[in-house]
């Protein structure tokens, strides 16, 4: 497996994974701006209506009939959040040439394909065709409302949004219902002219081609973007809680209760030194299922259906998400802080430490073996520049001691408590 | 040992049966960082009434397959999920109406995670303790699933379709049903469906085939064992039991489950069935297709729209599901499609598309090691060869298609299962 980097133009990148252990190649462009209140809704629509089709397939019938030509590629437009950015990206996975069973090429017309996708859309009078803004807008409107439907995604979204209020982070990547249904053609389109000159542009491919022919097969396809912009990526990250911990309560017609607390790392994020020392931390107390919440919160004192603690790398948190019964909120949350004190205090055994260290360095060796989470990882890595590259983050995380889980550990400061409760009636 | 080699697809599989009936699949892959075993009986949630051990015939309560899934980790010396953790994987199980599987992957101490793996699963340790407790733990997951409108949905379409068969039940039962799991329980069944002759060993990554073979032998009982006796119920008839079941949720829009009840494929014919019922479901579910576009734009259907098409002895059926403001309207543009096609035929030019593209997708599909290994453990206890999928392509024609638009997707054999908003 072999890594390569190039930049295109200025702001314009492009990452390769040269390798044969797939079945199939997979390529992805990726436009990042700020998330911000005034382009997130659009930014979040954009894909959906660049999806309805393009000049050539002008509708989703016949941008799905050119997939299925292409061995039922899979093409995906879609928005993704990192830190206090959002991508707006085109993927396609499509199998490799040698399981064609023409022998054709495809990742040409698979790269061409999501050129014409991102850069030629189907217009009318010169903007993106209204009914597919209004029933796009609909659809859009529709799915933010339905983050409700998810009662443990729900929980987050809402500590979050408590938690960073006044935050760039804390806003909807999906963008705000009320814009979403009344978004024109003409606003989407002005903010889609935006993103096409003003955007980080990033593309990764993974797979067996030579980095030469991808990098050819992306110039052919993608002209238009590959012109040089300054288009910083940045990410506020707040190290402490701006004061005593907030407890907010929200009530709704469910069966099981749901508790979420989110923590502030005090300022560790993917580029600092005790990254390293955060992961296993987050592994020993919450994030594997040997881990202090699994075992003593869930299992032994059964008062969680589930309990485990994950990060975000790039803002520097941390958040603890469980669902308890309605009359074990207290005992709960006591439990789940007292197993973060016992971390703090160092109260946690060679073995643990051992297999929390592992846990993390597994995960992120079998990453390799996925070309989705390889390109996950290198939209990360290609928009904020940490240096680490797997190996040396994995040699790190193994390395790291029970003193610097314990420093870690004591840099974790709670933020907001958020439940979520049944309606009595 | 033997070698099976698919040329096509690039992939070799070793395959050994053991003395004691247990067969072993390995797909050896050398690129591969992780690895991964898949442990997996014949055993899940429709599998109520089964003959136990003095050849009388049982009947347990919905939701045992399930519960004691999450019993066997529990080991004398304490709980297998934690010993692997410790060891830096994370192991972990499914139950699904067929099927009962443990797996796990891994990056290194593959050997000693794949023993931990074979001896938690085939060595049982029950206390009515350990029981009691689990009844609250499984309770609140069954409480949980209730409370989610997509599984609500989906039960409530087997429960209208199906009159006997036992695959209308929910795989983890109810919290009424699993009170009446014991420990006993527990026992009979794990001696009745976790014996070697029941199951499959697959497993897949950087491994040596041999080794594998060793360590289930040295493991697992050397007594010869067979295949678990399960009764499934009355012969089913062809047409759904209720046409249309209808409950309120708190959802923000209507969710709906459309099902078609199916003829399960003779023996031996479960691949091909399974490849023309999924080209079925392209042909009117994909998005390539023309019904899917024409009730997008009339704003019938979002995105969240998809059908599949599942299995298992003695049922097989085709469901689409999503949000729609009017499902039932969906159900009858469906049916209305479907008798189209049926009539007129499908279009030559729509069928070689899909089936290019079905077919790229399951070659897509092998580079996840754990999909290979549950589809090759899937296969084996269906009597097929998952891997001759390309060959299987070849067979199948429109007329396989059109018979069974013809005979499937018919009103009588349709059910509709709808969660509407409250207000």
């Amino acid at each position: 497996m072999q890594q390569h980097w190039k930049r295109l133009a200025d702001g314009v990148e492009l990452a390769v994974t040269q390798t044969d252990k797939f079945k199939t190649g997979l390529l992805a462009v990726a436009l990042t701006v700020p998330l911000s209140a005034d382009t997130a809704t659009t930014g979040a629509l954009i894909p959906e209506v660049l999806y309805r089709g393009s000049r050539k397939y002008p509708d989703m019938e016949k941008l799905s009939a050119a997939t299925d030509t292409l061995y039922g590629a899979s093409l995906s437009t879609g928005v993704r959040q990192r830190g206090e950015s959002q991508c707006v990206s085109v993927l396609c996975s499509f199998i490799d040439d040698r399981y064609a069973l023409d022998g054709s090429a495809v990742l040409e017309p698979a790269a061409a394909l999501m050129g014409e996708v991102l850069l030629d859309p189907d217009l009318q009078d010169g903007v993106f065709r209204r009914d597919y803004v209004e029933s796009e807008g609909a659809n859009l409107a529709d799915r933010i409302q339905a983050r409700v439907n998810d009662k443990r995604g729900w929980t987050i979204f809402r500590l979050i949004q408590e938690m960073c209020a006044g935050e760039a982070y804390a806003l909807d990547k999906l963008g705000n219902a009320e814009q979403a249904r009344n978004m024109t053609a003409e606003k989407l389109w002005a903010d889609y002219q935006f993103l096409c000159s003003g955007a980080k542009v990033t593309f990764y491919y993974g797979g067996a081609a030579q980095p030469a022919r991808v990098e050819d097969a992306v110039r052919r396809s993608f002209a238009p973007i590959l012109t040089g912009r300054t288009a910083p990526v940045d990410c506020l990250v707040v190290a402490e809680p701006k004061g005593p911990v907030r407890t907010v309560t929200d009530s709704m017609d469910v069966t099981q209760g749901k508790l979420a607390m989110g923590f502030r790392t005090g300022g560790v994020t993917i580029g600092s030194g005790d990254y390293p020392a955060l992961l296993v931390c987050n592994a020993l107390y919450g994030g594997s299922a040997n881990s202090k919440l699994f075992v003593n919160v869930r299992e032994k004192q059964s008062l969680c259906y589930y309990a485990s603690s994950m990060l975000d790398k790039i803002k520097g948190l941390m958040v603890v998400s469980s669902g308890v019964e309605f009359s074990q909120f207290d005992r709960a949350q006591e439990s789940i802080l007292d197993q973060l004190s016992a971390v703090q205090k160092g109260n946690f055994t060679k073995e643990e430490l051992t297999a929390a260290a592992r846990t993390v360095s597994n995960s992120l060796r079998g990453r390799a073996d996925s070309q989705g989470q390889m390109e996950d990882d290198q939209l990360t890595r290609l928009l904020f520049h940490f240096d680490q590259d797997g190996e040396d983050l994995i040699e790190a995380v193994e390395s790291v001691t029970a003193d610097q889980v314990v420093e870690a550990a004591q840099k974790l400061k709670l933020d907001t408590v958020y439940r979520l409760t049944g309606k009595e009636d | 040992m033997d070698k099976l080699e698919y040329t096509t697809l690039g992939q070799t599989v070793h395959h050994c049966l053991l003395p004691n009936g247990l067969n072993i699949y390995v797909d050896v892959r050398p690129e591969f960082g992780k690895q991964f075993a898949f442990f997996a009986t014949r055993y899940g949630g429709m599998d109520l009434r089964f003959r136990g051990e003095d050849g009388e015939w049982l009947d347990t309560p919905a939701g045992v397959a399930h519960f004691l899934e999450h019993k066997t980790f529990d080991t004398e010396d304490g709980n297998a999920l934690q010993r692997m953790a410790a060891n830096g994987v994370d192991p972990n199980a499914f139950t699904s109406s067929s099927m009962t599987g443990y797996y796990f992957d891994g990056v290194q101490g593959f050997e000693e995670n794949l023993r931990t793996l074979l001896s938690f699963v085939s060595v049982p340790w029950f206390t009515p303790e350990s029981v009691d407790k689990e009844q609250g733990i499984i309770g609140q997951e069954i409480r949980m699933c209730e409370d989610d409108p997509n599984d609500e949905a989906y039960y409530r379409l087997l429960e209208a379709m199906y009159v006997n068969h036992p695959v209308r039940n929910r795989v983890a039962g109810t919290v009424e049903s699993i009170s009446h799991i014991t420990a006993d329980t527990l026992y009979q069944c794990h001696r009745a469906f976790y014996r070697p002759g029941n199951m499959v060993l697959c497993a897949a990554g950087n491994i040596d085939p041999q080794q594998v073979v060793d360590i289930a032998r040295e493991v697992l009982a050397s007594e010869p064992s067979s295949a678990a006796l399960t009764d499934h119920g009355q012969m089913e008839p062809n047409q759904v039991e209720e046409r249309l079941t209808r409950r309120t949720m708190p959802v923000s829009m209507p969710l709906f489950a459309l099902g078609f009840k199916g003829t399960p494929a003779a023996k031996g014919a479960g691949l091909r069935q399974r490849l023309v019922a999924e080209l079925v479901c392209d042909v009117l579910f994909s998005p390539s297709a023309p019904l899917y576009n024409r009730l997008y734009e009339q704003g019938l259907l979002n995105s969240s729209f998809g059908g599949f098409y599942s299995d298992g002895p003695g049922c097989a059926f085709i469901v689409a599901d999503g949000e729609s403001r009017d499902p039932e309207r969906v159900r009858d543009e469906v049916l209305k499609e479907a008798g189209r096609l049926a009539a007129e035929g499908i279009g030559q030019e729509l069928w070689d598309r899909l089936k290019r593209a079905a077919y790229g997708a399951m070659v897509r599909r092998l580079n996840s090691m754990e999909d290979t290994c549950v589809e090759l453990a899937e296969a084996y206890f269906d009597g097929e060869d998952y891997l001759s999928f390309p060959q299987v392509f070849q067979s199948i024609e429109r007329p396989d298609g059109e018979g069974l638009l013809r005979s499937w997707c018919v009103e009588e054999r349709a059910a509709l299962s709808i969660i509407a908003p409250e207000n």
